[in-house]
């Protein structure tokens, strides 16, 4: 006995006592086996069918065996533990779904009417339901970059420096300015491209323009980026702050040199969930840039198109072709969204290596 | 008194916890006398800084009660006292860090070579870059590297210095962490150890050269070897500047301290019970609380 102790103190090799041995793992696979073979006899026996109801009886199957399992090995509070952790299991399956059907269905229709000149043409000289090889959505993917680098500019600056108004300065006007920010979340996108065509463009300060969708576009981002910053800036220690001052900074030196450094990364979250929240919006635009089938690069002036603008468009128009060119467009809307968030969190990312 | 004894009875001072008083007394004071004393001669004639009937409050409480206090070039003062006897707080009025607690007020003069720290239109950060501070928690900024730790306070007050190299190994040497970091200056301050962390923040707040040092309990998140490093370090500014600091470990107030400040609140405000040189405030204590606190037996 103890030499085969002192053998295994000479001789150790990594190993995880914490994990289940394959052997333990034996019951698990029962359950699944069964609860799928269970789930088919009864959709074959009864009057359920499909695969909604295969999934949901093989769930409830898979619960009920995995209760009964925790129950056997380690009692009553085993099985609260089992219940709880199937709920949880199941809740992160219902999100994923719903995630991973509208991609594969946006990129298994999309890829029908995906050419090279979908990048390089646009739609000026080309009928809606002209061949494949023929247009593109180069004006509206153009629009897109346009209208998102504009309201970008305009929300994020103002959006931390009102999170700095809220976390930094913390003036008098502190709870009416978070009021302000809370109810501006709640505008409607239809409402802030109201708001922009009734006051900007029908009164007479511009016609339909880039720069106009990108107001309307500002009005909906500026709110969650000031309510981010000023969640990532509340996070910054004080301890910070106070070395930066005690060190003779001004509060502006300290937060410009301290403060916004230490929240980089989540400044840039904040920046990327506004352009999440308004990449997608169509019903601003239709009032502030209205659309157009052409080129157009000037934001100040001429109607301008965007991805969603684009899709929304050419769905309307009802022909197959154009519908399977809608599907293209929002394709290239999630392409460029996930290349835009992938390079954000690898820029974002580099300040903690 | 009998009350006091029981104020704050497991405030974790290891001295607390030590049963023979009598010795316990005389091995601080013997400690103290140990401790090495610059001679007069060597000592800069830098700056004065004085608390002249300093209050302070947090909203209606009133935490800190007239406070009078003069410390001179060339010393490290030391402040003990049990938790919640103001002491922090009072080092805080001194370098006006007290007014950054939205609730803060406070009463009385903070005299910097003779000039009131607290006068109407003082420029406040310029008080800050004469008195400088170093905080219980060690705050190297993340987001920047050891050897622009060192050199940020120049560039959070926006200052010139003509040889910004030559600059960052002084200070961290005196700060007693240039052989450990020479070779790794562009490395992120995070990646070094706590005790590292705090002499880092001691290299970045000399950079600025300031006349006095402000140490609330700097080595109270600390290992004993950084403890040491950093007490030996204490000992070399006070060479250039006056330095002092707040601390809850009596046997450190008397290693590296001249003078000791005990305060206490006896059901009200903070106050300044004894001031005097540290081998008398651990030999022969005049007031008998001080005496109760540093034998042990309460706090």
């Amino acid at each position: 006995m103890a030499q085969s102790t002192s053998t295994q103190i000479l001789d150790p090799s990594p190993g995880r006592p914490w994990q289940k041995s394959p052997r333990q793992f034996i019951p698990d696979l029962v359950v699944f086996v069964l609860a799928l073979a269970v789930s088919e006899v009864t959709v074959s026996l009864t009057g359920l069918r499909g695969k909604i109801a295969l999934l949901s009886l093989f769930t409830l199957y898979s619960m009920a065996g995995s209760m009964v399992i925790a129950f056997r090995r380690r009692g009553i509070s085993a099985m609260g533990n089992a219940l709880a952790s199937s709920f949880v299991y199941l809740s992160v399956a219902l999100v994923a779904l719903p995630l991973f059907s509208v991609v594969i269905t946006v990129i298994s229709r999309g890829v029908h009417a995906l050419r090279i000149n979908t990048f390089t043409q646009d739609m000026a000289a080309t009928q809606p339901d002209a061949p494949f090889n023929q247009g593109g959505a180069l004006h509206a993917i153009l629009g897109t970059i346009v209208l998102i680098l504009l309201a970008t500019a305009i929300s994020v600056p103002i959006g931390v420096l009102t999170g700095l108004y809220l976390t930094e300065i913390k003036g008098r006007a502190e709870g009416l300015v978070r009021f302000l920010v809370q109810a501006m979340s709640g505008v409607p996108s239809i409402v802030a491209g109201l708001f922009v065509y009734a006051v900007w463009i029908v009164g007479g300060h511009g016609g339909f323009s880039g720069f106009s969708g990108a107001v309307a576009l500002s009005i909906l981002m500026l709110p969650t980026v000031a309510r981010t910053a000023e969640e990532v800036l509340r996070l910054v220690p004080n301890d910070l702050r106070e070395a930066g001052v005690a060190l003779g900074g001004t509060q502006w030196r300290t937060v410009v040199m301290v403060v916004l450094p230490a929240a980089r990364s989540g400044l840039i979250t904040a920046t990327v969930l506004g352009i999440a929240r308004i990449a997608g919006e169509t019903a601003p635009l239709l009032l502030t840039i209205f659309g157009t089938t052409a080129k157009h690069f000037n934001p100040f002036s001429g109607p301008m198109s965007a991805l969603p603008l684009y899709v929304f468009q050419l769905l309307q128009s009802g022909l197959n072709v154009a519908i399977a060119r809608a599907w293209t467009g929002s394709l290239v809307l999630l392409a460029m969204i996930t290349v835009l968030f992938t390079f954000a969190r690898v820029v974002g990312g580099k300040s903690k290596s | 008194m009998s009350n006091l004894i029981n104020i704050n009875r497991n405030e974790g001072d290891d001295v607390a916890a030590e049963p023979n008083e009598g010795s316990l007394v005389s091995s601080l004071a013997a400690v103290a006398n140990r401790a090495v004393r610059i001679p007069a001669n060597v000592r800069n004639a830098g700056a004065d800084l004085e608390a002249r009937g300093v209050h302070a409050w947090f909203g209606a409480n009133h935490v800190l009660s007239d406070i009078n206090l003069a410390f001179s070039a060339g010393t490290v003062t030391a402040l003990i006292g049990p938790s919640g006897c103001g002491k922090s707080t009072f080092l805080r009025t001194l370098n006006r860090m007290h007014e950054f607690i939205p609730t803060a007020a406070m009463a009385g003069e903070v005299l910097l070579d003779g000039v009131d720290i607290y006068e109407q239109g003082t420029d406040v950060t310029k008080i800050r870059l004469k008195i400088g501070m170093v905080f219980q928690k060690p705050n190297p900024f993340p987001s920047m590297t050891i050897g622009e730790n060192v050199l940020s306070g120049l560039k959070l007050a926006q200052l010139k210095h003509s040889n910004k190299s030559d600059l960052m190994e002084e200070c961290l040497t005196r700060a007693g962490l240039w052989n450990e970091v020479k070779d790794r200056l562009s490395a992120h301050g995070g990646s070094l150890s706590g005790g590292q962390q705090q002499r880092l923040c001691i290299a970045r707040a000399l950079a600025v050269s300031p006349e006095v040092l402000l140490m609330d309990e700097p080595c109270s998140a600390l290992d004993p070897g950084s403890t040491l490093r950093i007490e030996e370090t204490i000992r070399h500014l006070a060479e250039s500047v006056i330095v002092v600091i707040v601390t809850h470990n009596m046997q450190q107030a008397a290693r590296v301290s001249d003078y000791t400040g005990f305060f206490l609140s006896e059901d009200g405000p903070g106050r300044l019970i004894e001031f005097a040189p540290t081998r008398e405030i651990f030999s022969r204590p005049k007031d008998p609380r001080t005496e109760a606190y540093v034998t042990g037996r309460f706090g």
